[in-house]
């Protein structure tokens, strides 16, 4: 039972971490009908800009909070440069092109900000300084860590402040508007390449904040870490519903669990033949699965009435 | 009905009738090499209506989308309020007071009609004549007051159409465009948006009216210009072109 509610832990850990990036995947979709396969690597920039600001600042004497949030500032903001120059580089000047265009440079994009981050940083895998409070706490069994509690409440209020952003505010009503139809929202006064550039920016903080996640969470980054994490945070999105806000944190969330439960219970369930190393099986498993069964995703509409 | 009527009369008092409001002058559309609109020149009135009408494909609609900077033109000139507007992007129009209603609504099916019509007020930061204004709306059609928080996309194509000339209304413009806004619509719909058409054109609202349903068009109007393949070839007085034999046997059926 202990391993149990281990297990919802830490898949609540992670979903939180994946519906983050998923967001950054859905809501790029569902303005412009594009899957920004680059976005895992925006991902892997936060975490290592994070880091590297982490590292420079661990002997300075101040404390670990506050170093993890200059480092997530910094993060935030190198992502966001680099969520709107992808866009203005890789997908305006594709906007009218064929809907395969911006996939390829998507991919591109990835390739190149890959080889970037491995310039700069290197092969190595990087560690975490121990500067966070590592309390930990226990529920009906289970452990739970103070990075892993702060990583629950922080992606919750994230989310919900982006809910209330696009449902409540000016800026997300223009949003939703040109995500249903952007010829009518530009009628409206709507400059519609500021709210593109916006919504790559926004996905992109988000982004940053994964990132650090996973690496105070997990301990360790390095310059590969996005292409796996993106593709699993766009199968949280697509089992969400992509397109769809709640339905990526859902998914996100969802996915989360699935892998670990997954991963705890996989070798009791094969009499160990398998191993927990075969978590990465499961995303690729649901994302299957619901590309089958159920395309529009648990919450999406059809999606015959985007493309 | 205070806040916009009273705004536009203002406006419609200083400018006076003979003043232009809209001047276009051989004004060409084209689709990769087939012209649409071939050189057409017309003007509106402040505070007139004036009608475009045509069978299908006589290039309304390319004419007012080019007005509207949802297409380029291929050639002329479009002065609005003594500016030109052709170079200017399309998201800037709705601030110089341009409201275009387009061909099939378009109104944003999955937000309400509360919100749609906030949509139309975009650029204005003035809540509390944002608020009197979507009062005006709502007095003007009450139906969506009952459904504001609905969605407008559960809206039926008569009452969408009514948005859609709401949200327009919203944006408080000094010339509207309205694109077909009978097309599609059950007899008895068509005739319930010509009345708040005419409501509005009587406050004073400066409207061009593209239209292929003439009679109605002809009606409703003070001037009309006939298209025919990309070329205006007849305008009058809506009265006299109602009367005129020609036109009732080409456009009215006769």
């Amino acid at each position: 039972m202990d391993i149990f509610i281990q297990q919802i832990i830490n898949g609540l850990v992670l979903g939180s971490i994946y519906a983050l990036v998923a967001l950054g995947y859905t809501m790029v979709y569902g303005i412009m009908g594009l899957i920004n396969f680059a976005h895992g690597e925006v991902v892997m920039i936060g975490a290592l800009v994070a880091l590297s600001v982490i590292k420079l600042l661990a002997n300075s004497g101040l404390p670990g909070v506050v170093i993890v949030l200059i480092g997530l500032m910094a993060a935030a903001l190198v992502c966001m440069a680099v969520g709107f120059a992808i866009e203005r580089v890789a997908y305006r000047p594709l906007r009218k092109a064929p809907k395969l265009a911006p996939l390829i440079t998507a991919i591109g994009v990835s390739i190149v900000l890959q080889n970037l981050a491995m310039l700069i940083w290197g092969r190595n895998y990087h560690a975490f300084p121990p500067i966070l409070p590592n309390g930990e706490h226990e529920i009906l069994g289970a452990t739970i860590t103070s990075v892993q509690i702060a990583i629950i409440i922080i992606a919750a209020a994230m989310m919900g402040g982006l809910i209330l952003l696009i449902n409540r505010t000016r800026l997300g009503r223009a949003m939703r508007a040109t995500a249903e139809n952007p010829g009518i929202a530009q009628l409206m006064g709507v400059n519609i390449n500021q709210i593109i550039s916006l919504t790559f920016v926004i996905g992109s903080a988000l982004a940053a904040v994964a990132g650090l996640m996973v690496s105070a969470n997990y301990s360790i980054a390095h310059y590969y870490m996005g292409f796996v994490l993106g593709l699993k945070a766009f199968t949280a999105a697509v089992l969400g519903g992509i397109g769809n806000l709640a339905g990526a944190m859902l998914g996100g969330i969802l996915l989360g669990l699935i892998e670990s439960l997954g991963a705890g219970y996989i070798g009791d369930l094969t009499g160990g033949f398998f191993g927990s190393n075969y978590q990465d099986v499961f995303a690729f498993l649901v994302l299957i699965c619901v590309l089958v069964f159920r395309p529009s995703g648990l919450v999406g509409e059809k999606a015959a009435e985007r493309a | 009905m205070k806040p916009i009527s009273a705004a536009l009369s203002r406006d419609h008092l200083a400018m006076t009738n003979t003043s232009p409001l809209l001047i276009v002058e051989g004004l060409r559309v084209a689709y990769g090499g087939i012209q649409a609109v071939r050189g057409i020149t017309f003007h509106v009135n402040s505070g007139e209506m004036v009608a475009l009408i045509g069978a299908n494909g006589a290039g309304k609609t390319s004419t007012l989308k080019a007005l509207a900077r949802l297409l380029d033109a291929a050639g002329g000139s479009v002065r609005y309020a003594g500016k030109e507007i052709v170079g200017l992007p399309p998201h800037q129009l709705v601030g110089q007071g341009i409201a275009l209603v387009p061909e099939g609504r378009g109104v944003f099916p999955r937000m309400s009609i509360a919100e749609n019509l906030l949509m139309g007020a975009y650029c204005r930061s003035d809540k509390a004549e944002i608020a009197r204004d979507v009062d005006y709306v709502y007095g003007l059609l009450p139906r969506l007051k009952e459904r504001a928080q609905q969605l407008a996309g559960t809206l039926s194509g008569g009452e969408q159409q009514m948005l859609a000339i709401g949200r327009a209304l919203m944006s408080r413009p000094k010339l509207l465009l309205l694109d077909e806004p009978s097309m599609g619509l059950a007899p008895i719909m068509v005739q319930k948006v010509f009345e708040v058409i005419q409501t509005v054109a009587r406050e004073g609202m400066t409207t061009l009216l593209v239209e292929q349903n003439a009679k109605l068009a002809l009606e409703v109007s003070s001037r009309a210009y006939v298209m025919e393949s990309g070329e205006i070839t007849l305008t009058d007085d809506s009265v006299k072109l109602l009367a005129d034999p020609k036109v009732r046997a080409a456009y009215l059926g006769e």
